[in-house]
């Protein structure tokens, strides 16, 4: 039956009450188009999400769904993904939901390697309180509550996950369609925990955040995309490299004598390489795809492997020999 | 005098005597007594909780009603030998019915001087104290904060106060097993355990079987132990220092099969004892908090029974977890304290909104704020009724006393998957830690606990009730045809689709609050100890006070008094009847650890002019005590 599902399958009778023109959209859509291709049976797939606008997302899936409270959508999937490993759990979040009040539970549920699919929706901004700088926006955002602008240092998403050891972690980019739709692929077929950032433009607080990843005549310049055992290249011309100078990355030109076996090729593998790309900032191009793999056993797997392995050694559960075991005494 | 351990003939002669055969050769007169209270107390690396709990399991063994109540310090390890390191564990057996620790201690066995400056002013006059003679050294005294030595200079005239060589004598104990001097030091608790067991006519099996079993795998410890125990019952047999012995007859108990049992530990049975009875999976999300945590750790073991213990990173997520777990179909718990119930708050309301069955454990303890983590304080009522923003009603159960942990965790799983709807257990640190004797119940009458998760797409409307109960469908991800999405946004009536609409909004609201209040309907009539059809006044109580009031009212009554005693299982709802019930008594006076909690409530409640009895220094009801404010209340 799961191979038989559509797209339509999994669109829900709920009106879509984003802005329009929001980047959301676009990743609901893609969503929507991806799911039935994994051949998951829909009511194994289950959305759960906090507060903010990317959390209204599990009404508009036409599957199950848990809209909970503000961060803490990791911490029920995870009592959910340990208690029924067989169902397909997605946690959608956004930067405020999951880096800032929720951030606490994204690095632990990372940490565990709890089988989630984590979608971090990142706009760099307050989008349902309209408008206050989030954990993600650059220091000196101007917003209603940092009129002098920010002082804050941001997070890096994807650092955050390496840092916390999280055993999949990629980026794309909401308007990437082909992209992001590989990533979720990607995302689905890990066995563990997956972390997505996908960058989401709020055009209403925040219009044109990634404008340099999305604007057609700028992204090839600033975007690159990374492929497991590929040489980094990048440019219009395809022409720019990343070179390692000790654990320092430069571009290259390859025409200026640089040839590609110079370049940097990447690694999926790599903890250490995943951190280096994860840090680059200008003049460096932004990269997005698979940052870091790693194929440790989920926690769920283990967890549940340690029930298993109780019934067999001490025998399933008798509640009679529970209570009356051990050192009673019998009054007559 | 005689030596214990010095020859094996006269370890032999010494074998410890059952009390179920006391006409064995008894050197010296025996005494008999009704009830006696011990309580001993040292540095908390004594091991007097260990000393405690085997004086517990011998006296069970002897056939005796008891109570006890372990008295830890905050800090895990105080300096040695000052009052903030003293732990306490102390044991009330009787020949009668027991139902408190006990006000005064009889017997006061202290290893320090700063044990005996923690405990001697809840003394009575003629009390037993037997002191680690050794320990009062110069420098012990003054970390105690004692400026002359109290063995000599006639403070403790009004006790009868036994010196004993502690350390010396188990040194000679153990001399043949080459042991070193810390290790020899560990056993002195075992030989006050052995002098206290021959004081009382203890039997020495469970200690010496339990010894067996805890040092399996080390022979040296073992054997060491066991020595030290036996030396000290020799010791208390051979010296001159003990005139006489006690004796407590075994009490009227009611035929069963019993077993000691602590709150924590019953609550994590039931838990258990409900999953087994509903057919599903137990997930327990839990952060470790005092006095709470041995609930975690109980449960933990119990992997074979379907148990999924989850240590979150912190109290929000425990609670989350548990509920997300519940989305799932399993019976998801969370335990804590206080401070952590503050935490959970937004969680419970999450779960009260999308009505999915809960239950929260809140192990109470002295607050606010951190306040003192191992004592006992009932302040968390209103905030288990009332915590939460927005109208979030659910069902909240007290236990009365350790065995009663397991009844009320039992029955709040029952309630919460037949309601739909979290429900908050309250127990205490006095509960948690304390131990009774407890009859195990008979497993065919344990309230059957039916989950049906419907599968049925016909008509199905995630709010469509129950139309008894009204409890929605629990309907589990992974049934074909029935996915549906919930949240804590305000939902439409019946569709549970997204709702602004006001009077969507108040119907919403006025079920839930209907569906809570019609549980009422099952509870069964208020019991009156005392005069059900009315009298002078009745003590209305909850919780941990059960035993302290109840003694309380039945001395009262022995002098005359027509005092009665109505105690609260259920704080939410309260039973129907309760109103009428109280109405019947000159006065109502509603005694509680806190400032007046309950009170407020039946106050509120019933316009009953109704007053309080309150403590919040981290300490229970001492029987006496409520004697006296019964006294005033009625003149
Ligand atoms: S406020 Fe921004 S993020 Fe939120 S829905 Fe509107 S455009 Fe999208």
């Amino acid at each position: 039956m799961a191979g038989t599902l559509t797209r339509k399958d999994f669109v829900s009778n709920q009106e879509v009450r984003w802005c329009p023109g929001c980047g959301d959209y676009a990743i609901l859509a893609q969503v929507q188009k991806v799911l039935p291709e994994f051949g998951v049976a829909r009511e194994k797939v289950v959305f759960i999400s906090g507060i903010g606008c990317s959390s209204r997302f599990p009404y508009y899936m036409n599957t199950y769904g848990f809209h909970t409270i503000h961060g803490r959508a990791p911490a029920i999937a995870t009592g959910l993904k340990v208690t029924r490993p067989d169902l397909e759990v997605w946690v959608v979040t956004g930067d405020g939901d999951g880096l800032s009040i929720g951030g606490n539970h994204l690095v632990h549920a990372l940490r565990r390697n709890i089988g989630l699919k984590i979608l971090l929706f990142n706009n760099r901004i307050y989008g349902l309180t309209k408008g206050q700088y989030s954990p993600t926006s650059e220091v000196g955002k101007v917003t209603k509550s940092t009129p002098m602008g920010s002082v804050d240092f941001p997070f890096n998403p994807i650092a955050v996950a390496l840092g916390a050891h999280a055993s999949f972690v990629c980026r794309a980019v909401d308007v990437e369609q082909k992209h992001l739709g590989e990533m979720l692929r990607r995302a689905h077929e890990h066995r563990g925990g997956a972390f997505i950032e996908i960058f989401q433009n709020c055009n209403i607080f925040n219009d044109g955040a990634f404008h340099e990843l999305t604007d057609k005549p700028l992204k090839a310049d600033y975007q690159l995309i990374l492929e497991h055992g590929k040489p980094l290249i990048f440019g219009r011309n395809r022409d720019k490299g990343v070179r390692l100078n000790g654990h320092k990355p430069e571009i290259v030109t390859l025409a200026n004598g640089a040839s590609e076996k110079d370049l940097l090729v990447h690694d999926e593998t790599d903890p250490a390489l995943g951190f280096i790309l994860a840090n680059f900032a200008p003049p460096m191009p932004t990269p997005i795809g698979v940052f870091y793999v790693d194929s440790r056993p989920p926690f769920e797997a283990e967890m549940n492997r340690q029930l298993e392995r109780a019934k067999e050694q001490r025998g399933v559960g008798d509640l009679r020999k529970l209570l009356y075991g051990g050192d009673t005494w019998t009054v007559s | 005098m005689a030596l214990p351990g010095g020859s094996a003939g006269q370890e032999e002669g010494a074998r410890p005597r059952a009390p179920e055969a006391p006409q064995q050769p008894q050197r010296k007169p025996v005494i008999q007594r009704s009830q006696v209270v011990v309580r001993f107390a040292g540095d908390s690396g004594d091991g007097m909780q260990l000393a405690g709990m085997q004086l517990t399991a011998e006296s069970a063994l002897a056939g005796n009603d008891l109570a006890t109540l372990p008295d830890f310090p905050a800090e895990i390890r105080a300096p040695a030998g000052t009052l903030a390191g003293v732990s306490g564990f102390q044991l009330n057996f009787s020949s009668n019915e027991v139902f408190t620790p006990g006000d005064e201690p009889n017997v006061l066995v202290a290893m320090n001087p700063a044990a005996l400056k923690a405990n001697i002013d809840d003394l009575s006059t003629g009390a037993i104290v037997i002191v680690d003679k050794e320990a009062f050294t110069e420098s012990n005294l003054k970390r105690a904060g004692y400026e002359s030595n109290p063995l000599t200079d006639h403070s403790l005239d009004r006790f009868q106060v036994f010196e004993v060589e502690v350390g010396r004598l188990t040194t000679l104990a153990l001399r043949e097993l080459g042991l070193g001097n810390r290790e020899v030091q560990r056993c002195r608790n075992m030989f006050v355990l052995g002098l206290v067991s021959w004081l009382y006519h203890r039997p020495l099996e469970p200690t010496l079987s339990w010894l067996n079993r805890r040092f399996e795998k080390s022979a040296e410890l073992r054997e060491a132990n066991l020595r030290a125990v036996r030396a000290g019952y020799n010791f208390g047999e051979a010296t001159e220092i003990f005139a006489s012995s006690y004796q407590v007859p075994p009490a009227r108990i009611e035929p069963g099969v019993y077993r000691n049992i602590t709150g924590n530990s019953a609550v994590a049975l039931g838990l258990v004892a409900a999953a087994v009875s509903a057919g599903r999976p137990l997930f327990l999300g839990s952060y470790p908090i005092t006095p709470a945590s041995d609930i975690l750790h109980d449960l933990a073991a119990y992997k074979n029974f379907g148990v999924y213990t989850f240590q979150a990173e912190d109290e929000i997520a425990g609670v989350n977890a548990a509920i997300g777990a519940a989305f799932g179909g399993a019976i998801g718990v969370t335990t804590t304290s206080g401070p952590g119930m503050d935490l959970k708050a937004e969680a419970v309301g999450l779960a009260v909104k999308v009505e999915l069955p809960l239950v929260i454990v809140d192990v109470q303890r002295a607050g606010p704020s951190t306040g003192m983590p191992t004592k006992p304080e009932q302040a968390d009522l209103l905030m288990a009724l009332y915590g939460r923003h927005g109208e979030a009603p659910l069902p909240v159960l007290a236990a009365a006393t350790p065995a009663d942990c397991f009844e009320c965790a039992y029955e709040a799983v029952r309630l919460a998957v037949k309601y739909m709807t979290p429900v908050i257990v309250l127990s205490d640190s006095n509960l948690a830690n304390g131990a009774e004797p407890w009859r195990l119940p008979e497993l065919e009458r344990l309230a059957p606990i039916k989950v049906e998760f419907r599968t049925d797409p016909e008509g199905y409307q995630p709010y469509l009730r129950d139309e008894q109960t009204l409890g929605r469908p629990w309907v589990i991800p992974g049934t074909p045809g029935l996915e549906h999405r919930i949240g804590g946004l305000s939902s439409e009536h019946l569709t549970g689709n997204v709702s602004y609409s006001p009077t969507n909004n108040e119907l919403m609201v006025r079920i839930r609050a209907r569906k809570i209040a019609g549980i009422a309907r099952e509870l069964a009539p208020t019991t009156v100890f005392g005069d059900p059809e009315g009298g002078d006044l009745v003590i209305l109580a909850w919780g941990s006070t059960f035993g302290a009031v109840r003694e309380a009212v039945k001395q009262a009554r022995a002098a005359g008094r027509k005092v009665s005693h109505v105690h609260l299982r259920y704080l939410n709802p309260l039973p129907a009847d309760l109103g009428a019930v109280l109405r019947r008594f000159a006065k109502v006076m509603v005694a509680e650890l806190n400032l007046g909690q309950l009170l407020k409530l039946v106050r509120a409640e019933y316009l009953i002019d109704a007053f309080g009895c309150n403590k919040v220094q981290g300490r229970p009801f001492k029987v006496s005590e409520l004697v006296a404010r019964i006294e005033r209340a009625l003149k």
